[in-house]
């Protein structure tokens, strides 16, 4: 497939940080219309508009936890028949978490703090928490709305019972046992896999398969760790804005004590400071909206992408395995029909997988590529625009402090 | 007569000597404005007017032609003055700043003298005569720079030699310019000798940079790293700024132990004991010992410092001038704002240094995830983004400094300074309590006096009346020093009126026409010229008169001695010293013509 070809982004009508290829068919269109935090849990209200047969009517809601979801990849995941397919990442649990520590902390109250101070950082975290908010919908519109792209994975039983069933799913949250089960799982599953590269002769037939599976292992480290740098970026970013605050208060108050032009100029700069925390504030977040996002959001599905090779990795070895019995039962010449069956049965899977693993491997590429073009796009854009705001606000104020030479 | 005492008045309308400026007209430039520190070159103190002009007048200083500004600022300034507003306070309140000179910081900056800081006196303006004159003078044009510090020695012994080069056009200096090499301990030792002399008259000496153990032991053991280096450099900018701010204080450039500083290039010693002075080793500049942390001297200064805060607690002064209460609330205030802008400033630096360092991370990153994508225009893309955060790392890391620098460190110098114009006000209640001992004392004799009289003992009643004097001597001194704004107004409003005055002995006269009467001799300095006139009491009491038509002057020595002893006349001089000095600021234009005069 052409690269630059390649570069085609798909039309989103959501601005989201991570652009999904929506092919446009009012077959399925799904989103998130409302949200509502409870205390501990965020109820989500998902809204279908489908002209498919299979559901009752053409327009419905219902309201879902982030459990649900949950369950939800779950099933996917242990479908042996979408084993050739990546799976969309599950979204985030919701965090509020850091967010209502700071607000609480803030409560609590630090004597030092003027009022004007102490709104103004009530607002900050307001924001900060309203951001968190609006982030973690996003996700899980997202992931709902791959689903339904996906032409294979949209017809899933579970996915329409999901959409469709008014009540309670009564899907509890995976208890003690069931996440230590799931953690064991996942270290099985790493050995395994070191296992199966390290001993088999198990030639990778396929070059494309070999390239991609050096690229990822290799890709996912570093999206890792480029969003967790990020991450970091973006949040010392945010600090810088918020000390922005204290200054600008003790500017303005020495500035209201006398009117003398010294005082003037600190209310000036005091001005000055506000109207920059709140671009720097706009720049850290977008930073953190386009960039860190993006990153996180790769990093798991490019983990995504690496469970799919494992999973054909598992299934070629298998596959081996098999033929490696039907040898075995040959020359015994016991079982042979069994043998057969099962190494025919291996085969075909595996050629199965291979194939869709193909597809959804560039389409991964393509998918990717146009969401670090379009979000790269947008945020130097917006840190242009911001840069340009502040260039303007300082070069007035000096332009204003100078005058009353 | 001390209660009553109004701020100084202003000059009539008519009195073209004496002109009042409003704070209306732009004379200050505030410390924020220091930060984009216009280069303008230090402008002259002899010449206030010509920088009020500029202020005043708008942008560009230079082309403005000195003649017609006087008179728009005379025009300007008689139609705001009213006979008896009793408001000073919008003079007098201006920032502190000037005086305690916003010295520009010079680790990023070349340094500069802003041109406000030669602040206009506060209460007059000098006349276009006047300022002829002094135009025929030096011009003040003093350029520090504090460089090239240099680790002198080796071990726990080493030291940073500072180079201290200073250029002048002053002819109190036997050079144009002149360099010497100094330590740290000889900047605290100057500091000490100044603060000893200085403070008791209510003089705000600028504090010296403090001492740091930490920062002075690594860099001593040699180590090599960003922090030592920081460190050295912050001493450096520090040094220089505090250098700059007290030869701008007009007394204390003339003080000798200054100059000395600035200019001798011999190896002398700052330090008190008399030892250390004779081990003059070689090369090596003997320390200051009495400033270091744990000398004997050095724990004398705590013991003191302690028992000044127990003092400071329990004297609770009578303030009966609204003028000064008015002042130090507002310095209180100021001080509380400034130390929490200062620390406020502070966590900003470290959040934009902790930022820069995430960036140069991040960036790396990026490149990396650049290097790995094998879509290639992406990849280029990636790459890119890490170049360009690189290059905003870097700017993060510049804005931290110049935020560190120039403002974090202004803010701290501004802080101390305050504690030193808070030791002024501490410096008052101590004079006002003797002031009052003094009074009391007064009153004990007086009863004595009266008793012995009644006792009818000649002798002791002589020795009675003595005492009284000398205890009257005390009340007049002290009472004018608690009166006289002077010495805060001028710390306070950097009044570049270099004007000294002294009267150090008499002598008799003989004359055909007369009686014999004494003639006082008197020493001005000004402006690092200095002479001497005599004149008699007959003079000064005219000159009183004079005086006393336009402004409450202080009281004189009383013009009949019931009795004509030797120490008399002893009192009297001690009483027209403190009157002219009390009276020096504001006299400068009229008294400085009359002394002058006598020539």
């Amino acid at each position: 497939m052409d690269e630059s070809q390649a570069l085609f982004v798909g039309e989103d009508n959501k601005s989201r940080s991570v652009s999904v290829d929506l092919h446009h068919d009012s077959l399925l269109q799904v989103e998130i219309s409302d949200a509502v935090s409870e205390r501990d849990k965020v109820k989500f209200t998902v809204h279908t508009k489908t002209s498919l047969p299979r559901f009752k009517r053409a327009e419905f809601s219902v309201v879902r936890q982030h459990e649900e979801f949950i369950w939800l990849h779950d099933t996917y995941l242990e479908n042996e028949d979408y084993a050739g397919i990546i799976i969309p990442p599950a979204p985030p649990k919701p965090d509020f978490e850091a967010s209502r520590e700071k607000l609480q902390k803030l409560g609590e109250g630090d004597g030092s703090m003027t009022r004007e101070e102490f709104a103004k950082m009530k607002q900050e975290l307001e924001a900060e928490y309203l951001a968190i908010f609006k982030k973690t919908v996003a996700m899980h519109e997202v992931f709902l709305q791959r689903l339904a792209a996906h032409p294979v994975l949209r017809r899933d039983h579970n996915f329409y019972v999901f959409l469709e069933y008014d009540q309670d799913l009564s899907v509890r949250g995976k208890n003690k046992k069931e996440i230590f089960g799931g953690f064991f799982k996942n270290m099985v599953k790493t050995a395994d896999e070191a296992l199966i590269a390290s001993t088999s002769g198990l030639k990778e037939v396929d070059d494309f398969f070999d390239h991609e599976r050096t690229f990822l292992l290799e890709y996912h480290v570093r999206v890792k760790d480029a969003s967790m740098k990020a991450d970091r970026m973006t949040r010392s970013h945010k600090n810088v804005a918020e000390g922005y605050i204290p200054i600008s208060s003790v500017l303005s108050s020495l500035g209201t004590q006398e009117s003398s032009i010294v005082n003037r100029n600190f209310l000036k700069l005091a001005e000055l400071f506000e109207k920059l925390r709140k671009v720097e504030g706009r720049v850290a977040s977008d930073k953190d909206l386009k960039l860190s996002d993006l990153l996180r959001y790769y990093m798991r599905d490019s983990q995504a992408a690496k469970d799919l090779l494992y999973r054909r990795v598992r299934s070629l070895a298998d596959y081996e395995n098999a033929n490696k019995v039907l040898d075995k039962a040959r020359m015994k010449n016991k079982e042979v029909k069994q043998a057969e069956g099962h190494q025919q049965l291996c085969c075909h899977r595996f050629e199965k997988l291979s194939g869709s693993a193909k597809q959804e491997l560039m389409d991964f590429k393509v998918r990717r590529v146009s969401a670090f073009r379009k979000n790269l796009i947008e945020l130097t854009e917006l840190e242009l625009k911001h840069a340009k705001a502040s260039l303007l606000l300082l070069r007035n104020c000096l332009i204003s402090l100078k005058m009353e030479h | 007569m001390a209660t009553e005492r109004e701020p100084p008045p202003l000059g009539d309308a008519e009195q073209t000597d004496f002109r009042e400026l409003e704070d209306g007209e732009d004379l200050f430039i505030s410390t924020a404005s220091t930060l984009e520190s216009s280069p303008t070159s230090p402008e002259p103190a002899s010449h206030p007017a010509e920088d009020i002009c500029a202020n005043s007048n708008g942008p560009q200083p230079a082309e403005i032609s000195l003649d017609d500004d006087l008179e728009d600022l005379f025009a300007e300034a008689t139609e705001e003055v009213s006979l008896d507003s009793p408001e000073r306070e919008p003079i007098l309140s201006d920032e502190p700043s000037p005086a305690i000179t916003p010295v520009t910081p010079t680790a990023l900056v070349t340094p500069r003298v802003e041109p406000k800081t030669i602040f206009v006196p506060a209460m007059f303006e000098r006349s276009k005569e006047e300022l002829e004159e002094e135009a025929n003078g030096d011009s003040f044009d003093m350029e520090i720079v504090v460089s090239d510090p240099e680790k002198v020695g080796d071990g726990m012994n080493a030291y940073m030699a500072y180079k201290v080069t200073t250029k002048t056009s002053l002819t109190i200096f036997n050079e144009n310019e002149f360099s010497v090499k100094r330590r740290f301990s000889d900047f605290l030792g100057l500091h000490s000798k100044l603060a000893t002399k200085y403070m008791h008259i209510g003089y705000i000496v600028p504090p010296a940079p403090e001492k740091s153990i930490v920062g002075m032991t690594k860099v001593k053991v040699g180590k090599e790293d960003s922090s030592s280096t920081e460190f050295v450099e912050k001493r450096r900018a520090a040094l220089e700024r505090y250098l700059e701010r007290t030869v701008k204080h007009p007394t204390l450039l003339h003080d000798p132990d200054v100059m000395q500083f600035l200019e001798s290039s011999e190896v002398f010693s700052f330090n008190w004991n008399i030892q250390a002075a004779n081990n003059l080793d070689n090369a090596r500049l003997p320390r200051a010992v009495s400033t270091q942390a744990l000398s004997g001297a050095g724990i004398l200064r705590m013991v003191n410092k302690a028992a000044e805060a127990v003092n400071k607690m329990t004297i609770k002064m009578n303030e009966s001038d609204a003028w000064f209460e008015e002042k130090q609330q507002q310095f209180e205030n100021l001080d509380q704002q400034l130390r929490k802008l200062h620390t406020s400033v502070e966590s900003l630096v470290c959040h934009r240094k902790e930022l820069s360092v995430n960036t140069a991370a991040f960036a790396k990153s990026a490149a990396m995830l650049g290097n790995s994508e094998d879509h290639t225009a992406l990849s280029r893309a990636l790459s890119q983004l890490a170049e360009v955060e690189e290059k905003i790392d870097q700017l993060h890391q510049e804005q931290a400094y110049a935020d560190f620098y120039l403002f974090a460190e202004l803010l701290s110098d501004y802080v101390r300074l305050l504690t030193a114009v808070k030791g002024v006000f501490d410096q008052r209640m101590k004079t006002w309590q003797k002031w009052q001992d003094a009074q009391a004392m007064l009153q004990k004799k007086r009863e004595a006096e009266s008793k012995l009289q009644f006792a009818n003992k000649p002798d002791k009643l002589q020795q009675a009346k003595d005492e009284i004097r000398e205890a009257t001597d005390d009340t007049i001194r002290g009472e004018l020093s608690i009166t006289s704004r002077v010495p805060v107004a001028t710390g306070v409003q950097g009044n570049m009126h270099s004007l000294m005055v002294r009267i150090p002995s008499f002598r008799f006269e003989d004359s055909a026409m007369e009686k014999g009467y004494t003639v006082f001799k008197i020493d001005v300095l000004t402006s690092g010229r200095q002479h001497s006139v005599e004149k008699r009491y007959s003079e000064f009491h005219s000159l009183h008169k004079k005086l006393k038509k336009f402004i409450k002057a202080p009281e004189m020595p009383s013009k009949h001695v019931r009795n004509w002893v030797p120490k008399v006349l002893e009192h009297r001089r001690l009483g027209l010293e403190i009157y002219l000095q009390s009276r020096g600021y504001y006299q400068s234009n009229l008294a400085v013509k009359w002394k002058l005069s006598a020539d």
